[in-house]
């Protein structure tokens, strides 16, 4: 235990060069760049399929929920390598569209449950003031269940910023990826650089969850 | 050249001993690694609810530290960081040592409400017969508790089997390994990663409909009682 601690305050000295820290802020970037680019396609393409499946639309409905459970249940890390290597796409898009094939289907999940858990009273009431089927799911039902899956949702977002460490392996220069390529150069650092991404993603994800949670106390209160 | 040939199935077809075995790997490290979560989970989860300060501190510090960090750092970690410190193990150990203490967290989390979701006065019945906390424990509130817990514990199984693809990284010989080794080698992408889906199917969609089934089961039970 002595030699290890050892080597993590050895490798701290390299890790924190000015240049290594630069070096893996701009990765700390693209991690959460990935990250949010991934949620906010995920969470517009589980909306769409989220509410195909509540609204029962003939086909469609079923088309979804075929997606949502064939993605929902494969490994994250093959729907990566299948679109880089398989649809060729760039090591980019291959961890957006890989990540959000993925995350879209849970989030379709987490969309149709929202839906689900609004009264069906609310149908009723907006149909007898004159409201047809669409303008009821937009304006009376989505708003309400969308402020119940706010929490859901950010704890999703965590899942994906941890899961963005899986695209190093298609060579995006992420948080994980950037801390290899300093692994390579000096390999007396491993245990230190292993440190120190382990408490950039702890802190990013606890603001994260403690976020969830201040949203989650205030929408909790709003929707009753 | 088309990228889903009969010809690059036939191939597959031939190659399909590589692929049963990496998905008897997947399988067995999943195995493995589910029955170290369960066990890290019982015992953390019950350290959450302690009467002491020490155990529910280091439950804490295990969730918090293992659920906000990446599967794959801690797994890389064992793998090529561990070594540095005079620490090497077969590349399955890494994977099942990796899979079981993540997942661990997440069973501790779920024990840690299974055991919450038993009314309180259960355990202060059960000291008024003469259990001591342990022996409530063991008969009367584990028991009660494992009815709540067990439609997330099948799902974290089920999030256990598709997280072992993690294994590829550490060149773990599971089957997204040899997957993605075969394909490389062959260039026949298409029929590698559709039949590696399906397989990973074969093995999640079960669990999935099990977990929805237990969770409408145990819910209606609920209800029934109130």
């Amino acid at each position: 235990m002595a030699g290890f601690t050892e080597l993590l305050l050895q490798g701290m000295s390299i890790v924190l060069r000015a240049e290594n820290l630069r070096f893996l802020l701009k990765g700390v970037g693209v991690t959460l760049e990935l990250s949010l680019e991934v949620i906010l396609i995920s969470f517009l393409l589980g909306v769409a399929l989220g509410i195909l499946r509540y609204a029962r639309v003939p086909v469609l409905a079923t088309m979804a929920a075929t997606y949502v459970e064939a993605m929902r249940n494969s490994p994250m890390l093959l729907l990566i390598l299948a679109a880089h290597f398989a649809l060729r796409l760039t090591a980019w898009n291959s961890g957006v569209a890989g990540m959000s094939l993925y995350t879209s289907a849970v989030l379709a999940e987490v969309v149709r449950g929202g839906l689900n858990s609004i009264d069906r009273g609310q149908w009723e009431a907006a149909r007898a003031q004159g409201f047809r089927y669409v303008q009821i799911l937009w304006h009376v039902v989505l708003p309400q269940a969308l402020r119940r899956m706010i929490p859901p949702i950010v704890s999703q977002f965590i899942t994906v910023v941890k899961d963005t460490a899986y695209v190093w392996l298609i060579g995006v220069d992420e948080l994980t990826g950037r801390a290899k390529i300093i692994m390579g150069a000096h390999a007396e650092a491993v245990i230190a650089l292993f440190f120190t991404i382990a408490v950039v993603y702890f802190i990013v994800n606890y603001v994260l969850s403690a976020m969830a949670r201040s949203l989650e106390r205030r929408y909790w209160a709003r929707s009753f | 050249m088309n990228p889903l040939a009969w010809w690059r199935w036939q191939a597959l077809f031939e190659n399909r001993a590589i692929f049963l075995q990496g998905l008897g790997q997947t399988v067995l490290a999943s195995a493995l690694a589910l029955g170290l979560a369960l066990v890290l989970g019982a015992v953390f989860g019950v350290m959450a609810v302690s009467p002491w300060r020490l155990p529910r501190w280091l439950n804490r510090a295990y969730v918090e530290f293992t659920q906000n960090t990446p599967l794959v750092v801690q797994v890389l970690f064992l793998y090529l960081g561990l070594p540095y410190a005079g620490i090497m193990m077969p590349v399955l150990w890494v994977g099942v040592l990796g899979l079981g203490i993540y997942h661990g967290a997440y069973v501790a989390e779920v024990v840690r409400a299974g055991i919450n979701s038993v009314h309180r006065g259960q355990l202060e019945a059960a000291y008024s017969q003469g259990f001591n906390y342990f022996g409530a424990m063991r008969h009367i509130i584990l028991p009660q508790a494992a009815r709540v817990v067990l439609p997330p514990l099948t799902n974290q199984a089920l999030a256990l089997i598709k997280n072992s693809a993690v294994l590829a990284m550490i060149a773990g010989g599971d089957l997204m390994y040899y997957t993605d080794s075969w394909s490389s080698d062959t260039l026949h992408y298409g029929p590698a990663y559709i039949v590696a889906g399906l397989l990973y199917l074969v093995l999640t969609l079960p669990l999935a409909w099990l977990t929805t089934n237990l969770e409408v089961r145990l819910g209606r039970g609920q209800r029934g009682v109130a």
